[in-house]
């Protein structure tokens, strides 16, 4: 046995008597840690559950199977196929026989339950089948047409039979007749080509959010086209250009602020500037885009900064140590390392601007726009706004559709992170 | 080995006149008036303690320190008798003809072929393919590397073993055929098989390259250098041939140093 000395003896001592609370300390931390994931991911779990058992059902509607005659003198009296044509025609009219003559009803008042029954779209929709299929003109051929929301929401059960019939939205007349035609096996729930093809709609059973996407991406085209270069450019010259003095830093303090300015200031902005100021249309994707731009503008210029920092200064000591000059050293060097996070911090900002609500409600894309925009020049809305404004909608159907245009706003930002979770893998280099 | 030094240096001009050199880093004085000769083809060695400057004057001599904010030169510094801190000096070429290899290995991401083909692509040096692979090749011989890649000149040049990589440094600099190469410590990440071979290969380079080296390594000093400069706090201390700093040094504060009783 070696002797040992009194520090020695000290330190076994002290140290031994303190171990088993260092050692407790450590694992309370554990615990704590793993309490506030197990936190995170119930509420999480919460969330999708909440957002898909309301959602997914919006996802589907009801549907009824009517034997229409497509009289052709009576649809189309120009002959032309043309708008104008079906405009003068009678579709409505001969939808609602067709209801009428499956139910064979008779008398003011029950034709009035019948055809009320039907989706105020369906003679669109009977137009655009006989577009579709002018070979049909002039036989009977079976359409499919969306039920009304009200039906639609007692086929799922929303609207009880035993409610007095007076607070319902639908008659005893109505469920009798929804009961018939289910009998018949005329009714049928398949998924909602609404929700995927339709535009901004007052009726719930109308609305979709196609004008919305489309929306979408072109102001999110407008918004990638302006703030990728711009933010690139500003980052590569900040971090490999500027002098560093006072003005510099001036501006770096200010873009690192404007990254927390809340979003609702850039639509002020947008109002004012682009609008007021330079006269831009409004509702448009083109000022929307821009707004978006200028928010997402610190995001891309902040990410890109710290991804050209973290390539290493060595490599580009290396090519000006052969005669490089700064831009060939910057663009043949440092650049292709900082590439992937260049881009995976842009593509972030661009799923920020495409959640982003607020801003454009202030620029006017919140207005009730039933036409898909074409151009960045034509007023459009945006998804998360389509959201907004369902959310205010009272009927039943909307909620769901409310829902469901989450889930696919979700499926978006899921897929835009994948791609820079993608694109960072596949393009990082080790060095 | 070497004839005669003081007879040689006497006859021949230097490639590298520095007078009065100062440098600054904002307020700090890193380097206090130094003045010293650099000979043509040969290899001077410039020793010191850690924090002495030799790394910051090595720089200055290919304004590698014009990348670092705040640092300022007065005095002069004469390549070819053109002063190379003159305003209307380009430093592309300036360090086309001063070369650099860095402490740490830093091969560029990219395959050994292109690393080596970097330096002659961006000065235009090869007008066809099969001249820029002929530069590389020669390169690559040069620095003693040709036989151990010559199969996978494709393949990532940070694969290689780190006494590679430090010698396909030197093959990327000499492929630009520059006329002074500066070593920063080129062997500080190495173990001492990849060190004797850079060593070796300096003194064959030496014959036609001027090297300046820093090291920490004084046995390094005193087996590649004719000539031996150490630094001691920003200041010249003593700057002779590496026989005279080694056996008989004038100034007591080197015989501390080279006899490790300080440093």
């Amino acid at each position: 046995m070696i002797e040992k000395t009194e520090a020695q003896k000290r330190t076994e001592s002290l140290l031994l008597a303190g171990l088993k609370s260092r050692r407790a300390r450590e694992r309370r931390f554990v615990w704590l840690g793993r309490g506030a994931i197990a936190i995170a991911l119930f509420f999480l779990a919460t969330l999708f559950i909440s957002i898909g058992t309301k959602g997914i059902p919006g996802f589907f509607q009801y549907y009824v199977t009517l034997e229409v005659s497509l009289d052709r003198d009576r649809l189309d009296p120009a002959g032309d196929l043309s708008d104008q044509s079906f405009f003068d025609g009678e579709a409505k009219k001969l939808v609602n026989e067709a209801i009428y003559a499956e139910l064979g009803v008779t008398g003011r008042k029950p034709k009035k339950a019948a055809r009320s029954l039907l989706s105020n779209g369906s003679d669109v929709r009977l137009v655009e089948f006989v577009k579709e299929n002018p070979q049909l003109l002039n036989s009977a051929h079976r359409v499919k047409l969306a039920l009304d929301d009200d039906a639609d929401s007692y086929l799922r059960g929303f609207i009880s039979k035993d409610t007095p019939e007076k607070l319902r939205r639908i008659n005893d007349q109505q469920i009798a007749f929804l009961e018939a035609l289910q009998e018949k096996g005329l009714i049928t729930r398949e998924i909602s080509d609404y929700l995927f093809f339709g535009s901004a709609s007052r009726n719930a059973e109308m609305a979709g959010i196609k004008g919305a996407f489309f929306g979408s991406m072109l102001t999110l085209f407008i918004c990638f086209i302006i703030a990728f270069p711009l933010g690139v450019a500003t980052a590569i010259y900040l971090e490999v250009f500027a002098p560093k003095n006072k003005f510099t830093e001036i501006i770096e303090v200010n873009i690192n602020n404007l990254a927390a300015v809340p979003s609702v200031v850039f639509g002020i902005l947008g109002l004012a500037i682009f609008i007021n100021l330079f006269g831009m249309p409004r509702s448009v994707p083109l000022v929307g885009g821009i707004v978006l731009a200028l928010m997402t503008l610190p995001t891309i210029i902040i990410s890109s900064r710290a991804s050209l920092r973290a390539v290493p200064p060595s490599i580009r000591d290396g090519a000006l140590g052969i005669g490089a000059s700064e831009m060939q050293a910057t663009f043949h060097h440092v650049i292709p390392l900082a590439i992937p996070g260049m881009l995976t911090g842009s593509i972030i900002g661009m799923a920020q601007a495409l959640g982003e609500t607020a801003p454009l409600l202030m620029i006017g894309m919140v207005a009730f726009i039933v036409d898909i925009p074409n151009s960045v020049l034509d007023p459009g809305t945006v998804l998360p706004v389509q959201i907004f404004m369902w959310a205010d909608f009272a009927e039943r159907m909307f909620i769901q559709k409310t829902s469901s245009a989450i889930i696919i706003l979700l499926a978006f930002l899921i897929v835009m992170n994948g791609v820079a979770i993608f694109i960072r893998r596949k393009l990082e280099r080790r060095w | 080995m070497a004839p005669n030094n003081t007879a040689a240096t006497s006859q021949i001009d230097p490639v590298v006149v520095c007078k009065n050199v100062n440098i600054f880093y904002g307020d700090k004085q890193a380097i206090n008036d130094i003045s010293l000769d650099i000979m043509p083809k040969t290899i001077t060695a410039f020793i010191g303690p850690s924090g002495c400057g030799k790394s910051t004057f090595l720089r200055t001599l290919n304004r590698m320190n014009d990348t670092i904010d705040g640092c300022r030169v007065e005095g002069e510094i004469l390549i070819d008798d053109t002063n190379i801190y003159h305003p209307d000096i380009d430093v592309v070429p300036l360090r086309a003809r001063v070369g650099m290899v860095f402490q740490k290995p830093n091969p560029f991401p990219k395959s050994i072929f292109d690393n080596v083909a970097y330096g002659p692509k961006i000065h235009g040096l090869a007008r066809t393919n099969a001249e820029l692979a002929d530069i590389v090749e020669n390169a690559l011989r040069g620095s003693g590397l040709w036989d151990e890649v010559k199969d996978r000149l494709d393949q990532p040049g940070t694969g290689l073993s780190g006494g590679q990589q430090q010698r396909l440094c030197i093959a990327r600099t000499i492929a630009v055929a520059p006329e002074i190469i500066l070593m920063d410590e080129p062997c500080s990440a190495l173990d001492p098989i990849a060190t004797a071979k850079i060593e070796a290969l300096m003194t064959d380079l030496a014959k036609d390259f001027t090297i300046i080296i820093v090291t920490h390594s004084m046995q390094q000093a005193a087996r590649v250098s004719k000539k031996t400069a150490f630094f001691h706090l920003g200041d010249l201390i003593e700057y002779d041939s590496t026989e005279t700093i080694f056996t008989n040094p004038a100034d007591s504060k080197t015989q501390d140093y080279i006899t490790g009783r300080f440093g």
